[in-house]
């Protein structure tokens, strides 16, 4: 078992404070939700557990089974396990999907030790088969022109063939319709098991009927402040999240950067 | 007031030279006259970039005899690896100013197409050369570089392809540069008669590590009503070279041509790319990559000039500067007064490596008529740490995610190259510059 603890975190952006605390602990075989209106703050939690450029930690730690990834590089902390599924990934110019794919595959593993040609390309048929995606999107550039929901399923193939520790999911289920949305949905539920942790970062509780998770967390003014099981979900979904608010005394739930 | 320049080679010079090639009278007059010019015109002025104290005229010889191949395992490593040794039906390669090696199809002889050297050309198709040579594309008295070229040639390919006759595998030309005294007067012809079709393409390797000479280079391609050209290029010389390389197209009725050029020249280099889009419905496609290391400098001219109506121009160059290299890239779609419905479209991407690299995009649209359409789109900037983000964070190093942004945004030439050794060659050219 692996373990995923967030301790305290504290996040800058242009000098804006967005993370005021964040604590959370997730461990492999477990599936947790992060929900939470617009600007709360979610968004940025997974961009900093990732190390995006933009954003500065200024307190906290982000321990993978003890390890301090925020002393990490990007490339360290994928490589230790950690992937995120990005809101808005790159478009790459002039590097194929496949090559890129083998590439950070052949990132994990040892000089002369790099996956086959052959054994790569039976592994990304099977599973662009799995997300049904047409073959000749392994020969298009990275994202460039892909559509809103390609770009999605591509995320998702992308960490079938990586198979990370743990994933993080910002808002995978934006914006798509519901048979891309449940293709998506069918790549997640195939990754869970026992070396598969999974952190969801959504606005709507649709995609929580496809992909039932075992912790439901609510951040809001850039700090987790209810955290629950499914019921938790179902609860916000029929009423809103103005019970919460009332509940902790919170005017305006956003991070006025964010906002 | 008009300054004579000292020219290197005296006009009873070039016409011995004539002579000893057994050029035809006429021919000799041509370089004479043309020498006069040389002597009087002006250099060309290429936008940006001052080439004034710029040395066009000396060189150490005019032309070098070297050895040819008497056979394809003579060839240096570095040019064996471009070319398919078993497959590759038609080859010219020159070493220096000689023809080194041909070979043609008999299926293209006796369809009537000629591939063969310029000299060769001038004396045994002299009619059909002197009706093109720098009389339609490129003209002899436009600049002191034009005509300086027109009186020194002394190498070079003509390539004529007659109506209807489609050349299906590529015409394959190699100039290679093993000489550091050498300097290359290079004249290629391409001539494609009505609904002709052929693709072409060069690749200059130097094996010195310095050239000391003149590297002043034209291409001339004419493409007749409804011909098709595919023209690729891949020009890696050595620093040294004073390097002036001039590729213009003329293009008829429903003609097209597609260039495809890496310029990855390490000596300084005043490139021009001009596409003439005479005809109604014509269309170019041109795409250039360059990467400049050291403390080059260079000009590259990419244009489509559209006088046809309903022609439809695309332009794309990226060009990546490293250390102290600058480079200026003028991207010029011009479309005259009566070209109606024409089409300009262009994109100049520059990617700068290092903070004493400078790169300027110079997008240019100039428009004479009304009922058109035409966009630019250019940038100058660095590699996105957006996009080496996205890649780093699949596990992939930075070092190499640069790599993958780099050889991708060069990515355009390289896919168009019809030729797998040059494809290859010019990836690794590549991997080399920018390491």
């Amino acid at each position: 078992m692996a373990t995923l603890e967030i301790k305290n975190l504290h996040v800058e952006i242009d000098g804006k404070e967005i993370l005021k605390g964040v604590n959370l602990t997730i461990n492999t075989n477990e599936v947790h939700a992060i929900m939470g209106p617009n600007g709360t703050g979610k968004s940025t939690l997974a961009s900093a557990i990732m190390g995006h450029p933009k954003y500065e930690v200024t307190q906290g730690e982000v321990l993978l089974d003890g390890e301090n990834v925020l002393e990490m590089e990007v490339d360290e902390r994928a490589k230790a396990g950690l992937f995120l599924a990005m809101q808005y990934p790159s478009e790459i110019n002039g590097v194929t999907n496949a090559d890129f794919l083998r590439s950070a595959i052949n990132a994990r593993r040892e000089e002369g030790d790099e996956i086959s040609l052959m054994k790569f390309i039976r592994e990304l048929d099977k599973t662009m088969d799995f997300l049904e995606m047409p073959e000749e999107m392994g020969q298009r550039y990275l994202n460039e022109g892909f559509s809103g929901g390609e770009k999605k399923r591509n995320e998702i193939l992308q960490l079938m063939m990586i198979k990370p520790a743990f994933a993080i999911l910002d808002e995978i289920d934006s914006g798509l319709d519901i048979d891309a949305l449940k293709v998506v949905s069918k790549g997640i539920n195939e990754m869970r098991g026992e070396g598969f942790g999974c952190l969801m970062i959504t606005h709507y509780q649709r995609l929580l009927n496809y992909i039932t998770p075992d912790h439901v967390h609510v951040m809001m003014q850039g700090k987790v402040v209810k955290s629950g099981g499914e019921e938790l979900a179902q609860r916000l979904e029929a009423e809103g999240y103005d019970w919460i608010k009332k509940e902790l005394g919170i005017e305006d739930e956003t991070v006025e950067a964010e906002a | 007031m008009t300054v004579e320049t000292k020219l290197a080679l005296s006009a009873q010079e070039v016409r011995s030279f004539s002579q000893s090639n057994n050029e035809p009278k006429s021919f000799a007059d041509f370089r004479e006259a043309a020498l006069a010019k040389a002597a009087e015109l002006a250099l060309p002025t290429p936008d940006k970039t001052n080439i004034t104290k710029w040395n066009f005229i000396d060189f150490p010889i005019h032309t070098v005899e070297s050895e040819g191949f008497a056979s394809l395992d003579e060839l240096p490593e570095e040019v064996r690896a471009l070319i398919d040794i078993e497959g590759q039906e038609n080859l010219y390669i020159q070493r220096n100013n000689t023809p080194a090696f041909i070979k043609v199809s008999k299926e293209l002889v006796n369809k009537g197409v000629i591939f063969t050297d310029i000299e060769t050309a001038i004396r045994e198709h002299s009619e059909l050369v002197e009706k093109y040579f720098m009389t339609t594309a490129v003209k002899v008295d436009e600049h002191k570089l034009a005509a300086y070229h027109a009186a020194l040639v002394n190498g070079g390919v003509f390539v004529y392809v007659p109506r209807n006759v489609i050349v299906e595998e590529p015409l394959q030309v190699v100039f290679v540069n093993d000489n550091a005294d050498a300097s290359l007067f290079n004249h290629v012809l391409v001539v494609a008669e009505e609904s002709a079709a052929v693709t072409y393409v060069e690749t200059y390797v130097s094996t010195v590590e310095e050239g000391k000479g003149q590297a002043n280079i034209i291409a001339e391609v004419i493409a007749k009503d409804n011909a098709q050209i595919t023209f690729g290029a891949v020009d890696v010389l050595a620093k040294g070279f004073t390097t002036y390389v001039n590729r213009r197209a003329h293009i008829a009725r429903d003609a097209k041509i597609d260039w495809a050029l890496g310029l990855m020249n390490d000596s300084d280099t005043i490139s021009e790319n001009i596409t003439h889009l005479v005809g109604d419905g014509s269309a170019a496609d041109t795409k250039t990559v360059v990467v400049g290391r050291g403390t080059q400098k260079q000009n590259f001219t990419t244009e489509v000039r559209h006088w046809g109506k309903n022609s439809d121009g695309q332009i794309l160059i990226h060009g990546v500067m490293k250390e102290a290299a600058q480079s200026i890239f003028n991207g010029i779609g011009k479309i005259e007064h009566g070209a109606t419905k024409a089409n300009a479209e262009q994109e100049s991407r520059v990617l700068m490596l290092s903070e004493k690299a400078r790169g300027d995009a110079n997008p240019i649209l100039l428009i004479d008529e009304d009922d058109v359409t035409a966009g630019h789109a250019a940038s100058v900037g660095r590699v996105d740490p957006i996009q080496l983000y996205y890649l780093m964070s699949r596990g992939i190093s930075k070092a190499e995610a640069e790599r993958l942004v780099i050889h991708g945004f060069l990515a355009p030439v390289v896919t168009n190259l019809p030729i797998e050794g040059v494809k290859k060659q010019l990836t690794e050219v590549i991997e080399r510059k920018v390491r």
